[in-house]
């Protein structure tokens, strides 16, 4: 998945949509001049792509869910990336709200996918309230520091069953999205790193093929790291000795 | 945070490869938080009646100046001027007059606003908390209120008499305006009212406590430099190019997030550097005067703020920030319904 910000022009924008292979790009809902024609970035999102609106600058649940339905008012679908921030230093999400947002919304029917803080209980919570992915941070927004959180997505990998579990935020480099694919997140999502990027649309490839290696990978169950097991049993040889 | 002798050491430093160095991580930072975009907006007078004398405005009280407020059929008339020019986010200001535009004024004319702007800000009188909250229902989006100087002697010389000369009403304007729901609010030190170092120690420190007490509020910066009123020199600026661009560049590398503003007071050249090295956000198209954008034809007529160097159109910057391989943006703010309540459902 591609986010469509920081772009220096629009029509780079395509390109790496186009190159990247994705099928569900994300815009802010407080970005989309629907007034106006001219430069209109939904204009430059190819056709057969979804779009998915994200509710950039709500500060809770209240503002996330008005956004939501202006988006949809606005003719812009019914897929919606909550994002609460109420932290502008960090822009670190705010789970509780986001849960709120997120089970009003998903009874309205929106295909709700949540950008959290990678929490347990919080995904749980948001499996419970209906939502149609949780959406894990790697790192900081646009720091490319990449799977900082590792761990703590792992946890969600490995609990979470029934929605698709989605790397948000952080992916600095092709190499760190196949790192998310091998430990068997379902998706990521990338803006920073292409749209920065000197040439965006050869990055946004490079992330497409890093993506399918990683998942590639572990569909093929990649072996476990290193493992200190080897030939002779010091410890327990002596229980087998004749 | 930064200390006032590491302040001066980059101010005093004069070396080009010092200089050099800083605005690239400056320019480092600013395209990895915020792309090659920049936000446009324009400034918009509705009044420019006042009640403060601060001696370097060019509308303060014992100024002899042709006095006008817009009434509303006069405002709209203003905003579909400026909307027509392809500005969405206004900044509506006013000089500092409680009596000659009151809340109910202000109001009037956010209301008005929305019919034309995606974004409303104001730069008006500070106010009580209550009414930035009621502004923030009206619409209001964002908040600018510059303390000018933190010095406080230096803050009596230059506002001699008015509700602007009382230093901490307007040092807690941004704390009322966090705490009426305001959604951005604009902080920033007019150079060359005070001593650059320690007035910059001062705004970080404060952007700092705002920052840690509000955090959900979006922050913004600008470093207007004095500038003359229709030729007359108020007071000197003595924050050269160099030095300014050192401000800024230091800004971005202590706040990345942060939008940094720069007005069309600035000259066309440096505009056009500065936005490579660390500014997100530029008036575009200005006029400050009351009825400037088409209300009163003549600049004889116009009574403005402060002398604009940058009179390029809003075309123009578009067209620039396109060749240079910036991304201009219009809308970056959508209404919602501001009213508080209960049950969002």
């Amino acid at each position: 998945m591609l986010g469509t910000g920081k772009f220096r022009n629009k029509t780079e924008l395509t390109a790496s949509i186009k190159a990247s292979g994705t099928e569900i790009v994300t815009v802010a809902l407080r970005r989309i001049d629907i007034e106006r024609h001219e430069d209109n970035i939904l204009e430059y999102i190819p056709e057969g792509i979804t779009l998915l609106t994200n509710t950039s600058g709500a500060r809770n649940a209240r503002e996330a869910v008005r956004i939501a339905r202006l988006a949809r008012e606005s003719g812009c679908g019914n897929w919606v990336k909550i994002e609460v921030i109420n932290d502008s230093k960090y822009l670190l999400p705010d789970n509780a709200e986001t849960v709120k947002a997120t089970e009003i919304l998903a009874a309205e029917g929106f295909i709700v996918l949540p950008y959290i803080s990678p929490d347990l209980y919080t995904a749980r919570a948001l499996v419970e309230a209906g939502a149609a992915a949780v959406m894990p941070l790697g790192s900081l927004i646009g720091s490319n520091q990449g799977l900082k959180s590792k761990e703590f997505i792992r946890i969600l990998v490995d609990e979470i069953d029934g929605v698709p579990v989605i790397v948000d935020a952080g992916i600095g480099a092709p190499s760190q999205a196949a790192e998310a694919m091998e430990m068997g997140v379902d998706a990521v999502l990338a803006n920073t790193a292409v749209a920065t990027a000197g040439d965006p649309a050869g990055i946004a490839l490079a992330f497409s093929l890093a993506i399918r290696a990683g998942r590639l990978a572990y569909l093929s169950r990649l072996p476990a790291g290193h493992s200190q097991a080897a030939a002779s049993s010091p410890l327990t040889g002596f229980l087998f000795e004749p | 945070m930064i200390s006032l002798t590491e302040i001066n050491a980059v101010l005093d430093n004069r070396d080009p490869v010092s200089v050099e160095k800083l605005a690239q991580k400056s320019r480092g930072l600013t395209q990895q938080y915020f792309g090659r975009t920049i936000s446009l907006y324009a400034p918009l007078y509705l009044s420019n009646y006042c009640s403060s004398h601060c001696t370097y405005c060019g509308f303060h009280s014992k100024n002899r100046i042709a006095r006008i407020r817009l009434d509303p059929a006069q405002m709209r008339g203003e905003m579909e001027n400026v909307a027509r020019m392809g500005i969405e986010n206004i900044l509506l200001l006013t000089g500092e007059s409680y009596q000659a535009t009151p809340m109910a004024y202000l109001a009037e004319a956010v209301r008005a606003a929305r019919d034309y702007f995606t974004g409303i800000s104001l730069e008006v009188h500070p106010m009580e908390t209550d009414e930035y909250r009621e502004l923030f229902r009206q619409g209001v989006d964002g908040i600018t209120v510059y303390q000018e100087t933190y010095d406080r002697d230096r803050y009596a010389e230059v506002h001699l008499s008015g509700r602007k000369s009382d230093y901490n009403y307007r040092r807690d304007t941004p704390r009322r305006a966090a705490l009426g729901g305001i959604r951005q609010i604009s902080l920033g030190i007019l150079l060359g009212l005070g001593d650059t170092a320690r007035d910059l120690l001062a705004l970080y420190g404060h952007l700092r406590w705002m920052e840690k007490h509000f955090p959900g509020v979006e922050y913004s910066l600008s470093f207007p430099r004095l500038r003359k009123i229709k030729g007359r020199a108020f007071a000197l600026c003595d924050v050269d190019d160099t030095t300014f661009i050192k401000i800024l560049c230091l800004t971005r590398v202590l706040f990345p997030r942060v939008g940094l503003n720069l007005s069309t007071r600035e000259k066309p050249a440096l505009r056009d550097h500065a936005i490579e090295i660390g500014v997100t956000r530029l008036s575009a198209g200005s006029n400050t005067a009351v009825g400037g954008y088409g209300l009163l034809k003549t600049p004889a007529e116009q009574e403005p703020q402060f002398d604009i160097e940058d009179k390029r159109s809003v075309h123009d910057i578009v067209r620039l920030l396109k060749a240079k391989e910036f991304d201009p943006i219009f809308t970056d703010w959508r209404p919602i319904d501001n009213a508080p309540d209960q049950n969002p459902s």
